[in-house]
């Protein structure tokens, strides 16, 4: 279980915090997809996670663990986070981009181990990436990308993961997949959080959602809670309608053209 | 890819071993193998025995210590900074290392003031780089490591030309071939300091290297799994460079190897970081003993200069792999 409480993170010569008071609880067993719009500050949540940013107020905590206090491994071993910007600065063979997941395992002198590779071919086998363990990083496509970097958040066998927008400029059977496969992990009792721009999607998927506006909670719960037309409307400064998507059920953003006035 | 690293491994090893043994067994004074074999055991005639045992053996190690340091260091910094033109040189080693030395050489210090000089030069460099880029950064980017290397060794070299402007030319031209390197006043004294030094700095960079591995991946990345990015890439970067500036300070400055090697480390297939540091210290060894070879039979009596021949080596190579990584 992931929890934030009250966070207010600032980055180093800022004015004012990209995150203010924001308190936020990923449970296990669901999948908690924080949106808003660019510069919301949903990024510098992931980033404070990671530490690379100071908290200047409140907590994150891991399974009941602040994460201020825990060794950066061991953090890792808690919460796998997969980020939005990646690139190897060689390309890697699948296999040992999925290996580096143990890395949080691994001291300097310890050697790999059966369990290592066990880990690695759960991690394999759930994130659906068999047959391109024996590719390049750089032949992988985007989709195949993210959820080969899903398997490394896998391999690191943590209850938790985080990710940073993993559909970004993905098309929309990757996007179905990648979805499919956030909501499988937390139906297996993984907590699940997820930043992400994909509304129509979250709204289908998560089962929470925390909407940012200029880095405070604008709206929380669940999807139809949440995805209200005055409150997007508002949110993102752009005329929308919300309907009940007639597939599935789902609360659907339908964004309007130009302003209304 | 596991199963493939003692085979590239044995395979460098052996190249490696036989430049070792030609390194050895050539030169100057045509010495037969079956007599250098005899030499190197201390039997035949003693003029022999002093050539192989005293001037080509230190020759050869040295030569092979300066490759393998300047490789391990090349191997770390390019996965650390993410850069395939990083390279302790590129990053204020040889500019501090040069200043120190020819500070030396100008100061009419003697030769065996000058390692010292250039090891102290190269320090301060590295410090002043480190200093600059946590300053101007705020914590440890790599490229403001890179950006501070640059303008730091550009520093260096205006320095350079201005102690050398108005020197005697006996100064000049001692300086001149300290900076254009060269193994060939190697002692078993430096050989077995350097080897020391290095084995500290290679096993340092070991330990650190699953941090690399992550490191390569980016920022973000290597934090996610754990790693405390800043720590563990100025660490890197001081080690790296000390490894680099104990080479220059034994060797002048040997150009090419710290760039190149990684790339040909890479080019055998392996891509974990203590693979990479294994085969790219047996290539980096292979290739300056080798360069060294070429620099003492090329031209003979004359000696061509040892870190001419690296880069006349290296460019080649190096413009080749570049149209093979677009």
């Amino acid at each position: 279980m992931i929890k934030l409480t009250e966070v207010v993170a600032r980055y180093p010569r800022a004015a004012a915090p990209a995150v203010n008071g924001v308190s936020i609880v990923a449970p296990r067993g669901r999948v908690t997809a924080v949106v808003g719009p660019n510069g919301s500050g949903k990024s510098t949540l992931v980033r404070a996670l990671l530490g690379l940013i100071p908290l200047e107020r409140g907590a994150i905590a891991v399974d009941g663990e602040e994460i201020a206090r825990l060794d950066p491994r061991e953090r890792a071993r808690r919460v796998a986070v997969v980020p939005q910007r990646e690139s190897p600065a060689f390309p890697l063979p699948v296999r040992e981009l999925i290996a580096l997941g143990r890395r949080p395992h691994l001291g300097a002198l310890s050697t790999w181990s059966a369990a290592d590779t066990r880990a690695v071919d759960d991690a394999i086998m759930a994130a659906g990436v068999g047959e391109l363990v024996e590719r390049s990083s750089d032949e992988l496509s985007g989709g195949e990308w993210q959820r080969v970097r899903i398997a490394r958040g896998l391999a690191q066998r943590a209850s938790s993961l985080v990710l940073d927008e993993p559909t970004t400029f993905l098309d929309v059977a990757h996007e179905m997949s990648v979805f499919e496969l956030l909501a499988g992990l937390a139906r297996d009792g993984m907590a699940v959080l997820l930043v992400s721009h994909q509304l129509n999607l979250v709204a289908r998927f998560a089962d929470e959602i925390v909407l940012l506006h200029h880095g405070r909670v604008a709206a929380a719960g669940s999807p139809s809670t949440v995805m209200r037309g005055d409150v997007l409307e508002r949110v993102y400064e752009w005329p929308v309608v919300v309907v009940r998507d007639p597939a599935v059920g789902a609360p659907a953003l339908v964004p309007l053209r130009g302003r209304r006035d | 890819m596991t199963a493939r690293l003692p085979s590239v491994l044995g395979a460098l090893a052996i190249v490696l071993l036989l430049a070792m043994i030609a390194g050895v067994a050539f030169g100057n004074v045509h010495v037969a193998l079956p007599v250098t074999w005899r030499a190197l055991r201390g039997e035949g005639d003693p003029l022999v025995v002093a050539v192989v045992r005293d001037l080509r053996l230190p020759r050869v190690m040295l030569a092979a210590l300066v490759g393998g340091g300047l490789a391990v260091s090349g191997v770390s910094l390019q996965s650390t900074l993410r850069n395939g033109l990083a390279e302790p040189y590129l990053l204020g080693v040889s500019g501090g290392a040069a200043v120190g030395a020819v500070l030396a050489v100008a100061a009419g210090a003697g030769w065996l003031a000058v390692p010292v000089a250039a090891f102290a030069g190269a320090v301060a460099a590295v410090l002043v780089t480190l200093g600059v880029a946590h300053a101007a950064g705020g914590r440890a980017d790599g490229r403001m490591l890179l950006m501070a290397g640059v303008v730091v060794g550009a520093f260096a070299n205006a320095a350079i030309m201005v102690v050398l402007a108005n020197a005697p030319p006996d100064t000049i031209r001692d300086a001149t071939w300290w900076m254009m390197g060269s193994v060939s006043g190697a002692e078993w004294r430096t050989v077995r300091a350097l080897a020391l030094y290095l084995a500290i700095g290679a096993v340092t960079l070991w330990l650190v290297a699953r941090d690399v591995d992550a490191l390569a991946l980016g920022e973000e990345a290597a934090a996610a799994l754990g790693v405390r990015v800043a720590r563990a890439t100025r660490l890197v970067y001081l080690v790296a460079a000390l490894v680099a500036a104990a080479t220059v300070s034994a060797a002048g400055l040997v150009g090419f190897v710290g760039l190149v090697v990684p790339h040909l480390a890479r080019a055998t297939g392996l891509r974990s970081q203590r693979a990479l540091l294994a085969a790219g210290m047996l290539i980096g060894a292979a290739l300056v003993v080798a360069a060294d070879l070429v620099a003492r039979v090329a031209r003979p009596p004359a000696e061509l200069p040892l870190g001419a021949v690296t880069a006349l080596v290296g460019v080649p190579f190096f413009l080749a792999r570049l149209r093979a990584l677009r």
